[in-house]
């Protein structure tokens, strides 16, 4: 008996083919066809190391694959790649289980050997990824260069065996991070630094033209190793749209989704008109925006001015700004992930009530200070609804109207008494709380050039983080959520944000795109998770 | 002819190296970091460092010049920090939807705009000449977008005369030249004016009168050649302001242009693609002023180059 226990407990795999199963595609789906959809922005790069924008991260996904994956329009995991893995005991030990008979695009088949490879190369200074910092964990992390990752071994051609320094509840969302796609050698040698722009994964299309500043067309890969899709044949991306006309040519039908969205000028438009309302979905999404109050600048040292500030600010009028394609938000978390506290009600819009607590800091008369913000629209007419709130209550705040790399700039030298985020909100990597601290409210990120621009560190809620990001054992992942739960809490009684909205996506389609309305919201693949859509006639 | 070719193209070596120094100087001094661009928003400390150390912006300002300038001598205009794509690649991919639209909107402006021009200086004072000089005043001063989006809402959506926009063929040429031209002819229409009114006030212009010429004859043989010197200066500079980019009307048409690639960079603090775009335009505005020059003795044989 006791044998079995130990056994049981050496082998926490999930019951993995089962869980694959979970999704079933669309079976009204019909094959064929092909999307046109429009950017304004060029495509930087397919790159799965270097590319990081919204834009391409969904583009990449449907190029390349990685051992882990989510189930289309969830924040489930699902295995990708892996057939089925096993962490050890201690948590640190991670065994993957490749699948077989995986071909790239170039008709090899994928190995074990490749995943090294791939990490390997995401994690070498000379590949320059700015997501190299996610695989922090891996033991050997530290003298990642060009002879690889020790913590990465290749047991057999079909199994890889991971070994983390420390344990990291995070660690199968970051092995489906884009980061941690198999490439393979041969194609990223020949290419050289023009791998982003020749990509070959092992996903459900491959890249059949790039004509630069035009645009991309994916292709569907007849060999995927997903049975049954893609299904459309081929993926045109058309760039350099504004987005005005691109909605212009969606409603000509020359357009599938524009990418960009509708435009904040058409939206009242768009939607007040029922039969192009119906075609536009309506989804959560893995965003908050929020006013950083720097806690190192004189008077926001003040717990009582941060509160005030939080109290001051009519969060409802800020999402009427943006015709209501937001919802007011309570803590940093938003709805849609997990960990968000249900029931938090946050602090309530309350001038008296602030202007008492300023008085209570000795501030009765207000006091002056700067807000930056990005110069697009709608964000100076969120600063000015932010600006007049606070002059209800007698703070003068002068709004710094910047392009977005000097308010970055900013921020990180912590220069900036408040910023408000519009335009650079933060947006998940991956669907899991821990993604919305260490970076944005952690100690790491408040040192000079971080994100954290509040400047905000608190070494017992930094303690409480890593304690929760250890409790690795998939048995444990609620009281690890109630762990998360609890550190937003403690940084919501320290208040260092005013959390203000939490954005909602509005996906626009034309009439012949089917699927589940799931797939043209889905967390991870923005605008649409391309490899499950379908088109009609 | 030789040597005045020789120094002016010695002129302009020294303006682009001035341009190039000046461009690079300010984007060095920029408040904004171009690897914090490039590392993204959950890169540590670490990777922002190597990010750093790889692209060799932690090296002095002089170090940093030296090395783009030994680079650019050698041809190489270094690759995007964001798109990782060679420079040149981008710029060239561009170019050819730059020219076509640059010549086709220039030529479009020179109709309109010279005779808008001739018209209004032959009935000086006139309604005539007050309508079109109003008009032009309207066309400089009206604002790109709401002009580029009005052609393309009446004569692409709903009149479908033309693609809503894109590149490739005849059709999708027409409306952001035209476009173009409507916003940019109102400049010649006044310069052609006043030199045309200057001229026709000259000597020669009396005596071709007194001798009973015709007057088309007088405006087309007599006046049109000397008072359109100032025009072809201002066509010189014109291609470089098309060569630097037509930002608004391209994306609103979605033309491959330049300027869509320049902006871009611009947002992202990507210097490499901002340097190149403008040595490129810098290029353009040097060798449009030069060729500008070089037509002139041929138009008006009293100039001579030395």
């Amino acid at each position: 008996m006791k044998n079995l226990l130990a056994s049981t407990a050496v082998m926490l795999a999930l019951a993995l083919p089962a869980l694959a199963q979970d999704y079933a595609p669309d079976p009204n789906a019909r094959p064929g066809g092909t999307i046109t959809i429009t950017y304004k922005d060029d495509v930087a790069t397919l790159d799965p190391a270097i590319g990081y924008d919204w834009q391409n991260w969904s583009m990449i996904k449907s190029i390349f694959d990685g051992l882990m994956d989510y189930v289309p329009g969830t924040t489930t995991l699902r295995p990708g790649l892996a057939e089925s893995y096993e962490i050890s005991e201690d948590g640190l030990v991670y065994t993957f289980h490749l699948l077989k008979g995986v071909k790239f695009h170039n008709g090899r088949e994928m190995t074990a050997e490749d995943v090294k490879y791939s990490l390997d190369r995401v994690t070498n200074p000379e590949t320059q990824s700015p997501g190299a910092g996610f695989f922090g964990a891996i033991a050997g992390f530290d003298k990642a260069g060009p002879d690889g990752l020790s913590g990465v071994e290749v047991v057999d051609p079909s199994t890889v065996k991971i070994t983390l320094s420390r344990p990291d509840a995070t660690f199968l969302h970051v092995m489906a991070l884009n980061f941690a796609s198999v490439v393979p050698k041969e194609a990223v040698d020949e290419a050289g630094a023009d791998f982003g722009k020749k990509p070959v994964g092992t996903g459900a299309y491959k890249l059949a033209e790039w004509t630069l500043g035009q645009r991309l067309v994916f292709e569907k890969n007849a060999d995927y190793w997903r049975p049954g899709v893609p299904f459309l044949d081929s993926i045109v991306f058309e760039v350099g749209q504004e987005p005005v006309v691109a909605l212009l040519r969606l409603q000509n039908g020359e357009v599938d989704v524009p990418g960009d969205g509708i435009p904040p000028a058409k939206f009242t438009e768009v939607m007040g008109d029922p039969a192009q309302a119906a075609r536009v979905v309506v989804g959560g999404q893995l965003h908050t925006g929020y006013i950083t109050l720097n806690v190192k600048i004189a008077p926001f040292d003040k717990l009582e001015v941060r509160k005030a500030v939080n109290m001051a600010i009519n969060k409802e009028r800020i999402t009427q700004i943006i015709n209501g394609r937001a919802v007011p938000a309570t803590q940093p978390l938003p709805p849609s992930m997990p960990g968000y506290t249900e029931g938090y009600a946050g602090y309530a819009y309350d001038p008296e009530g602030a202007k008492a607590l300023l008085a209570e800091a000795g501030l009765a008369d207000g006091f002056e200070t700067e807000l930056y913000v990005m110069n697009t629209d709608p964000n100076p007419r969120i600063a000015q609804a932010i600006q007049q709130d606070l002059a209800a209550i007698g703070i003068t705040a002068n709004i710094q109207n910047l392009a977005q790399a000097n308010v970055i700039e900013a921020g990180g030298a912590g220069t900036a008494p408040m910023i408000w985020s519009g335009g650079m909100g933060w947006i998940a990597d991956f669907p899991d709380p821990s993604n919305f601290y260490g970076p944005i409210l952690g100690c790491a990120g408040a040192a000079e050039g971080g994100w954290n621009w509040s400047k905000f560190c608190d070494e017992a809620l930094d303690a409480k983080a890593v304690a929760a990001d250890s409790m690795f054992d998939p048995a444990k992942a609620a009281d690890r959520l109630k762990a998360w739960s609890d550190v937003y809490m403690g940084v919501m009684d320290e208040a260092p944000w005013v959390p203000v909205f939490n954005e909602e996506r509005y996906t626009m389609k034309s009439e012949r795109m089917g699927g589940e309305d799931a797939l043209y919201v889905d967390p991870v693949s923005i605008p649409v998770n391309y490899d499950y859509v379908w088109v009609k006639q | 002819m030789a040597g005045y070719l020789i120094r002016r193209l010695v002129q302009a070596v020294l303006i682009l190296l001035g341009v190039s120094f000046i461009t690079f100087f300010l984007l060095y001094v920029l408040p904004a970091d171009p690897v914090r661009q490039i590392a993204g928003r959950s890169a540590t400390a670490q990777t922002v460092e190597n990010i750093r150390e790889q692209l060799g912006l932690d090296k002095p300002f002089v170090v940093q010049y030296a090395r783009y300038l030994g680079a650019l001598v050698q041809g190489d205009m270094g690759r995007s920090y964001l798109q990782k794509t060679e420079v040149a690649e981008l710029i060239l991919s561009r170019l050819p939807a730059t020219l076509l639209l640059m010549v086709a909107a220039i030529v479009c402006e020179l109709v309109l705009g010279l005779t808008m021009g001739i018209i209004a200086a032959l009935w000086r004072g006139r309604a005539v000449d007050q309508t079109l000089m109003v008009t032009s005043f309207v066309t400089v001063s009206a604002p790109q977008f709401v002009v580029s989006l009005l052609l393309l809402y009446v004569f692409a959506v709903k009149l479908g005369w033309f693609p809503i926009g894109g590149y490739g063929t005849f059709a999708h040429l027409v409306l952001p030249a035209v476009t173009l031209a409507i916003l940019g002819s109102g400049w010649y229409s006044r310069m052609m004016r006043s030199s045309m009114i200057d001229v026709l006030r000259a000597d020669y212009i009396r005596t071709a009168r007194a001798k009973g010429l015709s007057r088309a004859r007088i405006v087309l043989r007599h006046a049109l050649p000397n008072a359109i010197l100032p025009v072809i200066a201002m066509i010189g500079i014109d291609i470089g302001v098309f060569m630097g980019g037509i930002v608004v009307v391209e994306s609103v048409f979605g033309w491959p242009g330049i300027g869509q690639l320049a902006w871009q960079a611009i947002q992202r603090v990507d210097i490499p693609i901002i340097m190149g775009v403008t040595l490129v335009s810098a290029c353009a505005i040097v060798l449009g002023n030069l060729l500008a020059d070089l037509i002139a003795p041929f138009i008006d044989p009293r100039i001579r180059l030395r």
